[in-house]
């Protein structure tokens, strides 16, 4: 029972802070890609992979009280703050669920910039495509977002780290 | 060129009153046989079991996302940023944007790890009569039609058309659902919203003069959440079809021999399902083996297909996981005893497990949200210009549900150990 939300408290609890609902939606896509158990349902949007689903889950972790979420206004925008909660952590005391390797995974993501996770999610996206291929289509679906070979290079290179680490 | 019929041909529709087709290419299309087979798939799946009007199809769905699209494009005919070398592959991805969904899509999905978009895809790539007649546009025409629907291609207007917060999909679904459901809460003017819609370089506009019928196009959106979508008997439906689809998987995994040879099910079964077995399914199919297995000897198997054949279905009370978590614990081991298996019987649903979603503001670039034109030619989001969408957009939108046989519960003889779960469950 609720077992695709504790999976997710896991992750908070893990995090220990996430800053940014889109840095948010693309680690859990990201750890998806990788294997491990999310079941959220993703699909391609203006500004990469999208899980409604994913919203809406974290709106009901709030609403129980097991994340809390903090609007902070940022230079014009508002941005959102997850931590979890003594009551998120007495939720997860119910489950045995085995997600340890998760641990240096989100760790690792979390100190990654959204916008670096956000093209790391487009290529994994697309990776059923060649390498060559992926690029196109970057330069293509993220042609606004301007990433430069630098940094397209260095999400494939952090890609097949996270993938060595599993 | 691209070919026109000799004369248009016309869909009666009770939602846009005609559906208009000139094009050989849309004709030929709604002639195929992948096309056809969306007659025999509920728009809404469980959902004609609360509301009994319910019984549209993805065919007729389909036939009017195309149709608005349609008119969108007569609106956008010569305004800038409108290319008119995309009017057919808007047409065609309209039509085809719900091609690969299967019957009782939503459950399928969840319990056989399928994803509709995967067939949608590979039905307008793969060796079939929709790839045969897209081909006939040009041989790189199934692919863009693929990505469009995908949301991948390289122009967002034409995407959004089909796939955003205020789209043909959205628009057609409310009013039709609506339509056939019988409530009264998912009217708004979409004459007048189509006539406020403008093409920008990466998305549909509304002119700010036309927020007003935004606002009741939003409004009528979060009801029918509310009144239809997240209805808790339909609800009950959908948890009964999903554990029948777990209870059959799980008897095949044991090896157990079902009296009708599931053939349909088998590829389900193992996790490697082609395409020529997703298109024979459709709900014809699917009641035939509820049917059969009614008669199977595995009890649970053929009392949840019973249920849902025949309606009856679980009871649910208001189950709040902060506070319930140790009810639930113990209605398990109870359910234990009384030999009525908590895996198929004692069941929590959530919001979040249902396909639909409501209107986002787009904070922090999570969605591209619907944005005004204003007199002074800048954008504004919504939310930041109605008050009405404001107030919706905050307000707590998540439920849990917990769901139960109360006449399982009824007929456990033990008297304490009824007693007891009945306290939990308020019976």
């Amino acid at each position: 029972m609720l077992e695709h939300h504790a999976r997710l408290v896991a992750l908070f609890d893990y995090a220990r802070e996430v800053v940014g609902r889109k840095k948010l939606q693309k680690m859990v896509y990201i750890a998806k890609k990788l294997n491990f158990p999310f079941g959220e349902k993703y699909q391609f949007h203006f500004y990469g992979p999208y899980s409604e689903e994913l919203t809406l889950r974290v709106e009901e972790l709030c609403n129980l009280g097991f994340i809390e979420e903090t609007k902070e206004k940022v230079s014009g925008y508002y941005q959102y703050r997850y931590t979890l909660t003594g009551e998120g952590e007495q939720f997860l005391k119910h489950y045995d669920l085995d997600l340890e390797p998760l641990k240096d995974c989100v760790t690792s993501m979390n100190e990654k910039p959204s916008r670096m996770l956000e093209l790391i999610s487009t290529i994994l996206y697309f990776d059923h495509l060649s390498n060559g291929e992926i690029v196109e289509k970057i330069q293509v679906v993220k042609q606004k977002q301007k990433y430069t070979e630098e940094e397209i290079e260095e999400a494939f290179r952090y890609i097949e780290d996270l993938k060595s680490q599993q | 060129m691209l070919q026109q019929l000799n004369e248009e041909k016309v869909f009666k529709d009770p939602v846009h009153r005609y559906i208009h087709v000139r094009d050989s290419i849309i004709w030929d299309l709604i002639g195929t046989k992948e096309f056809q087979r969306l007659r025999r798939i509920r728009q809404l799946g469980t959902t004609f079991l609360t509301f009994h009007g319910a019984e549209h199809s993805r065919f007729s769905h389909s036939l009017g996302v195309y149709e608005i699209v349609r008119r969108i494009i007569e609106i956008f005919q010569g305004r800038p940023h409108w290319n008119n070398e995309e009017r057919i592959l808007c047409l065609a991805a309209a039509l085809l944007h719900d091609i690969g969904h299967g019957p009782y899509s939503h459950s399928f999905e969840k319990v056989f790890n399928l994803d509709h978009e995967d067939f949608t895809q590979s039905i307008i790539l793969g060796d079939t009569e929709v790839n045969s007649v897209l081909k006939k546009v040009d041989g790189d025409f199934p692919r863009k039609v693929s990505e469009v629907i995908a949301k991948t291609y390289e122009n967002k207007l034409v995407v959004s058309m089909i796939s955003s917060q205020i789209d043909a999909d959205r628009m057609d679904y409310l009013l039709r659902d609506a339509y056939f459901t019988g409530v009264s809460y998912g009217q708004f003017d979409i004459e007048r919203i189509l006539r406020v819609m403008r093409p920008k370089e990466d998305q549909v506009v509304i002119k700010h003069s036309g927020m007003h019928a935004v606002e009741d196009y939003i409004m009528s959106r979060y009801q029918m959440y509310w009144q239809v979508y997240f209805h808790p008997v339909t609800r009950s439906a959908e948890v009964i079809l999903s554990k029948i689809l777990h209870r059959a998987k799980a008897l095949h995994e044991e090896g157990y021999t079902f009296k009708l040879e599931p053939i349909h099910f088998v590829s389900l079964f193992n996790d490697d399902v082609d395409l020529d077995d997703y298109i024979k399914l459709d709900e014809g199919i699917i009641q035939f083996y509820f049917q059969a297995w009614q008669e199977e000897k595995d009890e649970i198997l053929s009392d949840l297909c019973e249920r849902f054949l025949n309606r009856r279905l679980f009871k649910y009370m208001e189950f709040n996981p902060n506070d319930h978590m140790e009810h639930w614990h113990r209605l398990y081991t109870y359910f234990v005893k009384a030999k009525i298996d908590p895996d198929y019987y004692l069941i929590v649903d959530s919001s979040s497990d249902l396909p639909y979603d409501f209107y986002r503001p787009g904070e922090e670039e999570e969605r591209l949200p619907i944005h005004l034109l204003m007199k002074s030619g800048e954008y504004r989001e919504l939310s930041r210009e109605s008050t009405v969408v404001e107030a919706i957009s905050g307000k707590k939108r998540t439920d849990h549900k917990l769901y139960y046989p109360s006449d399982l519960v009824e007929r456990i003889e033990d008297q304490d150990l009824k007693r007891k779960i009945s306290e939990i469950l308020e019976l």
